[in-house]
């Protein structure tokens, strides 16, 4: 296995002649924290998209472990093990949070439909074996209380750790977190933090995530990548990052 | 259940409406029990013929459609096609291959019917939302047509409306009222369990992935391309054995014009009446759009006396029925079935 799990070689993106990402390279090693910063609009979740197919480069490629494409669809980066929670928790709504995770095995189900609809032995052990797999991220992810509980009327800060848990029931090898914290308070916050270290520890993942707060980015990340109007103005570890003037110039802001 | 729930109450947002499941397994076997042996005692030949028969049926048409647009949230116009599909390929089943029991021949005709579903369906993996009724509604007149225009299929019968063969199971003649009923009810049984079963697997959590959010049930990876069109089979055949029962065990005969577009708009009017994602849903919508009708006649001639002219009456029925239907929206977009349940939770309280 190599040490870089993911690599972005030349990677652009545009809509309607409006550059979003411009000639974007950089690697990400197994089993690290990455933090993408940058000030609104700098191409972002526009990355994070084309990593998991929902937009497609213009340019450039991706290779993910050790497999170049250059197009995918989003059903082909799961599959390929890239998992991807939503700026605003993009969870179905009506359906209970142990059905939400549930749905986040589909990639897994090997049966077919005449075998759900006559209840046959191979969905019966499947059904089990989901249940059990999803439980155990709920336990993982302290949601055990919130199991039968409608989505749409959670809290938003539960909502976000759902989105995580349907990610995380995927097994993938990759997570990607669009603002995993975004409109939480210090303590949430933290909580959210430890989660996605104890779900990298545990599952053996690396992250790619998207923060606006430059303190969690620090203490969490080991690897930080700045991007400015869709360019690369900074890669690095989070202390050489900090005292980047160019970075401080683009995003950090003058200490005052 | 208040103290052992008190704790769970404590966690925020709101658990599922419905009552525990051992307590709806109890309720639907009652309601089986009632069908089974509670009607037959009562009955009469008019209850059968215009009550009890037509609205296990259409409760099947709108269950089917129910699948597709309920809980896969892919809208459809083509109910009528696919009932009009599985009443000609059970027609042409018992006619063709007279050694097939009524049962498989049913079956095969809902499977064939399936199949239409496909195809039309196909058009869902690139048009999204409503604009997906266009080529639903196109597939609907397109089989209307050819049903009316090709002989084979009504085996050159010299009118369009043919007369279905004897119903018969296992040497038992079910041409009666009450054997019409029975042969409606034990198919509306045994594939509403199908669907129950299907709908809390995996490919029903699939298909309400696929409507509550496409790109990202996508992106977690539903295989999105299959649930839409595994939606669309399984709708289509559960319409195609309604059609079967319209033709066979109601008509009497195998009419195209009984399967037309009113026949589509009826079935989506069930599910949206009775509620969208809702198996119990098709048969409150289903008992509401059969039995308003005749109730509004009676009141009607309890009313305004029997002088007045019957399509007058008629008319007056329909902005009757049609003002019900706006003001039960309004009232509750989720459907009968969401007012039931609120009632329920009202009780246990």
């Amino acid at each position: 296995m190599s040490d870089t799990i993911l690599e972005l070689a030349d990677v652009s993106l545009a809509f309607k002649g409006i550059t979003a990402i411009d000639g974007l390279s950089f690697a990400v090693r197994r089993g690290e924290i990455c933090a993408l910063i940058g000030p609104n609009g700098a191409g972002k979740s526009s990355l994070l998209n084309i990593l998991n197919g929902v937009y497609r480069a213009d340019s450039g490629s991706v290779t993910f472990e050790g497999e170049r494409f250059g197009r995918i669809r989003p059903g082909s980066a799961a599959r390929r093990g890239i998992g991807r929670t939503f700026q605003h928790a993009a969870l179905f709504g009506p359906l209970s949070v142990i059905d939400n995770v549930l749905a986040g095995l589909a990639r897994h189900s090997r049966t077919t439909l005449v075998e759900h609809a006559f209840g046959l032995p191979r969905d019966a052990a499947e059904t089990r074996r989901f249940l059990q797999a999803a439980e155990e991220i709920l336990a993982f992810l302290d949601l055990a209380s919130y199991r039968d509980r409608i989505v749409s009327t959670l809290p938003y800060g539960i909502q976000k750790r759902v989105d995580l848990a349907r990610a995380l029931a995927a097994r993938p090898k990759l997570l990607l977190l669009d603002e995993p914290m975004a409109g939480m308070n210090g303590e949430e916050k933290r909580a959210m933090g430890s989660f996605i270290e104890a779900a990298r520890d545990t599952f053996g993942l690396t992250v790619v995530l998207i923060e606006h707060d430059i303190g969690v980015v620090m203490s969490l990340s080991d690897h930080v990548v700045v991007l400015d109007y869709g360019r690369k103005v900074g890669d690095g570890p989070p202390e050489a990052v900090r005292n980047d003037p160019v970075v401080i110039a683009a995003y950090l802001g003058k200490p005052h | 259940m208040t103290s052992a729930s008190s704790a769970a109450d404590l966690v925020p947002g709101r658990r599922l409406a419905w009552p525990a499941l051992p307590l709806r397994y109890a309720g639907f076997a009652v309601l089986l029990a009632l069908a089974v042996v509670g009607v037959p005692l009562v009955a009469t030949d008019y209850w059968y013929n215009a009550i009890l028969i037509p609205f296990l049926i259409m409760a099947l048409a709108g269950l089917g459609l129910n699948l597709t647009m309920g809980y896969a949230g892919q809208a459809s116009l083509g109910t009528g096609a696919f009932m009009a599909v599985g009443a000609y390929a059970t027609y042409n089943l018992l006619l063709r291959l007279p050694g097939l029991p009524l049962p498989a021949s049913l079956a095969l005709g809902g499977l064939i019917a399936g199949l239409a579903g496909l195809v039309i369906g196909l058009p869902s993996l690139r048009i999204k939302g409503f604009y997906l009724i266009a080529p639903t509604l196109a597939g609907q007149f397109l089989i209307e047509w050819t049903f009316n225009q090709v002989g084979w299929f009504s085996n050159y019968a010299s009118s369009s409306s043919i007369s279905a063969p004897r119903l018969a199971i296992l040497g038992r003649d079910l041409s009666s009222p009450a054997g019409r009923y029975a042969l409606t009810l034990s198919s509306v049984a045994v594939v509403t369990a199908i669907a129950w079963r299907l709908v809390r697997s995996q490919t029903g959590r699939n298909w309400r992935a696929v409507r509550d959010g496409e790109t990202a049930a996508a992106v977690i990876g539903v295989p999105v391309a299959r649930a839409k069109l595994s939606a669309f089979f399984a709708g289509a055949t559960v319409c195609g054995v309604a059609g079967a029962l319209w033709a066979f065990a109601y008509l009497g005969t195998v009419d195209a014009r009984s399967f037309d577009l009113d026949r589509s708009f009826q079935a989506m009017f069930i599910i949206i009446i009775g509620g969208l994602g809702s198996l119990g849903g098709s048969f409150i919508g289903s008992a509401f759009i059969v039995l308003t009708p005749i109730l509004l006649t009676h009141l009607s001639e309890a009313v305004l006396g029997a002088g007045l002219d019957g399509g007058q009456v008629s008319n007056i029925q329909r902005v009757i029925f049609g003002a019900l239907i706006i003001s039960f929206l309004i009232k509750e977009p989720n459907g009968l079935v969401a007012l039931i349940v609120r009632l329920w939770r009202r009780l246990v309280r």
